[in-house]
């Protein structure tokens, strides 16, 4: 199958400091791939040159053929190409609801002269919008608290938010930035189910950074392992299990325990 | 549109209208005229101001643009003979044009930073304006003509203001028209879309760019029509006072227009326009004060600020129990 994404040598570097040196990785359609790594391994980097927030001093990515590194995250975001963010980004004060109309800018078929004068296709983009705001709502089990502002949420509630968010744009691939940080078990199982829904009812290719090695190991297709900014492995949950420079690379750390 | 809403709305424009010129025809305080009709075309220039707020920016420059306004009116009509009427548009457009030069760079600045530069551009334009030949130097531009007719196909729509028995009231008339049909436009703004992505802007710029939101553009947007405001105010400063001079609008103009932001209340539309009635207004009113003026100004100022820290209109907020 032809890869969706493709991660070619992509470096950082930040004046004498490397974040990242020649990663390389493809990403199959319809996939849920992980990067995993220990702290402070480049993996945030990579995420931030997907996404256009960080352009990369040599590689490129490229995604369905056309290169995307070095866009900024508009256009990326544009091309169907989203990120959801490591601390929970939302829009503080404004409502569930309001924080996943608004995103939905990207569907705009209307001006914003035209939202101004209020046109049909203005009044009709409006309408869909709140029509596909509230079946993202509905699919990310959010109708109870449609209407609550968003800064009383609690935290789970922030980060299935900051997911509607990134449906609103309606995106082929989605970057979940550390999606179970800070969740107990049982809301790590939900969210690894969900996170399998993204893929299984909504096709989207899901890409995700994550700490929580029984939850990477449960949902994910595939894994790439970053260490000190290199890609040190490739391959399904068993290899990496495996894989002696992982173990290594991982020994000693707080996440030791890979894969139980 | 609710029925309180409509109501409300003609309350108001009977009051600005009507009422207003009826009570100062029998109170025989003609001087309240020229108050009122600055109180009008202040809010103009701090709606713009307000905008800026929106998109999470904080403006102490709009003083250069009703500056650079008023010049661009008073040139295009002491040399080039342009109808007032026409110079109000021009004046409003050179602005904002001028204005996406100036914040393309300064805008990727926030916080504390961008309002350091934007102070700095008042007093940047009072020198450019004792600098040019165009604008002549401290002596500035006097004599200024009234406004003239503007007639449509023959048809005048408004007469020439050197013929009527009261200027004075037909300054204050266009001022307020204006500062209404301003707050229409920026009610419009907040309620459509391009408001919702200011208000997505203030509070999270990177999201907002992750979900698709040019922001760069959006920005300068925002600035332009800001700018837009503020150089429509100084365009009419120059009719009523048919003078401009490089100290027209300082720094100190420039602190004002966002002290009548953040008194009217920075999520409230109508809160500059509040605002500008209430510290202007309340400026002359404490002039019976004299050598105290100053200091019952500011103490009730920080009073203010300490007991609404989000406005004068949160108190609506509070009793109607809504956000």
């Amino acid at each position: 199958m032809t890869p969706i994404l493709q991660v070619k040598g992509v470096t950082k570097r930040y004046g004498g400091l490397t974040a990242n040196n020649d990663i390389s990785f493809d990403v199959a359609p319809q996939e849920i791939l992980s990067v995993i790594g220990p702290n402070g391994a480049g993996k945030s980097t990579l995420f931030k040159q997907i996404a256009g927030f960080v352009t990369p001093t040599t590689g490129e990515v490229i995604y369905k053929g056309t290169k995307i590194s070095g866009l900024p995250p508009h256009k990326v975001a544009r091309l169907g190409v989203v990120r959801t963010f490591q601390e929970t980004t939302i829009f503080k004060s404004m409502t569930v609801r309001e924080n996943v109309i608004v995103s939905h800018h990207l569907r705009s078929k209307a001006s914003l002269l035209g939202f101004f004068l209020g046109t049909g296709q203005a009044k009709a983009d409006e309408a869909e919008f709140g029509k596909s705001a509230d079946d993202i709502i509905d699919f990310l089990g959010l109708q109870a608290i449609r209407n609550e502002t968003a800064s009383n949420l609690p935290q789970g509630h922030l980060r299935a938010l900051g997911m509607a968010i990134g449906l609103a744009t309606h995106p082929e691939i989605i970057l979940l930035d550390e999606p179970f940080a800070g969740m107990n078990h049982d809301e790590t199982m939900r969210m690894v189910a969900m996170v399998r829904r993204l893929r299984d009812e909504r096709g989207l290719t899901v890409l995700l950074v994550e700490h929580d090695m029984p939850a990477v190991m449960k949902i994910s297709d595939r894994i790439v392992c970053i260490n000190f900014g290199e890609k040190i492995a490739e391959g399904t949950p068993a290899e990496i299990q495996a894989n002696p420079r992982v173990i290594e690379a991982y020994l000693g750390s707080e996440d030791a325990a890979i894969g139980m | 549109m609710s029925m309180s809403r409509i109501l409300g709305i003609g309350t108001f424009l009977l009051a600005v209208f009507v009422l207003v010129p009826v009570i100062i025809g029998l109170s025989g305080r003609w001087d309240f005229y020229y108050t009122l009709t600055s109180v009008a075309l202040l809010s103009v220039a701090a709606a713009g101001v307000w905008l800026t707020f929106y998109i999470g920016r904080i403006n102490i420059g709009q003083g250069a643009y009703a500056l650079m306004g008023g010049y661009v009116s008073a040139v295009l009509m002491t040399q080039y003979g342009v109808s007032f009427w026409l110079t109000l548009p021009l004046a409003g457009i050179f602005c904002a044009l001028v204005s996406v030069g100036i914040g393309l760079p300064i805008l990727r600045l926030r916080g504390v930073y961008f309002a350091m530069v934007t102070l700095v551009l008042t007093e940047v334009a009072r020198l450019t304006a004792l600098a040019l030949p165009i604008t002549n130097g401290a002596k500035g531009i006097t004599s200024i003509p009234l406004p003239g007719e503007l007639s449509i196909f023959g048809l005048t729509i408004i007469p020439d203001f050197a013929t009527l028995e009261n200027p004075k009231l037909a300054f204050y008339l266009m001022a307020a028209l204006l500062m209404v049909l301003t707050y229409l436009v920026l009610w419009r703004i907040v309620n459509s879309r391009l408001g919702h992505l200011c208000r997505s802007l203030q509070q999270n710029e990177e999201l907002s760019a992750s979900i698709g939101v040019n922001t760069a553009m959006l920005r300068v947007l925002a600035y332009a029509i800001s700018s837009f405001f503020g150089g429509l105010a100084g365009a009419i400063f120059v009719a009523i006072s048919q003078s401009i001079y490089p100290s027209s609008f300082v720094v100190q103009d420039s602190v004002n227009f966002m002290l009548y932001c953040f008194l009217g209340g920075l999520g409230y539309v109508f809160g500059p326009m509040l605002g500008t009635l209430l510290l202007y207004f309340g400026w002359d009113l404490l002039s019976i004060a004299r050598e105290y003026q100053l200091l019952i100004y500011s103490g009730a100022l920080i009073a203010l600020m300490l007991v609404l820290p989000n406005g004068v209109l949160s108190l609506l907020d509070k009793k109607e129990g809504r956000k």
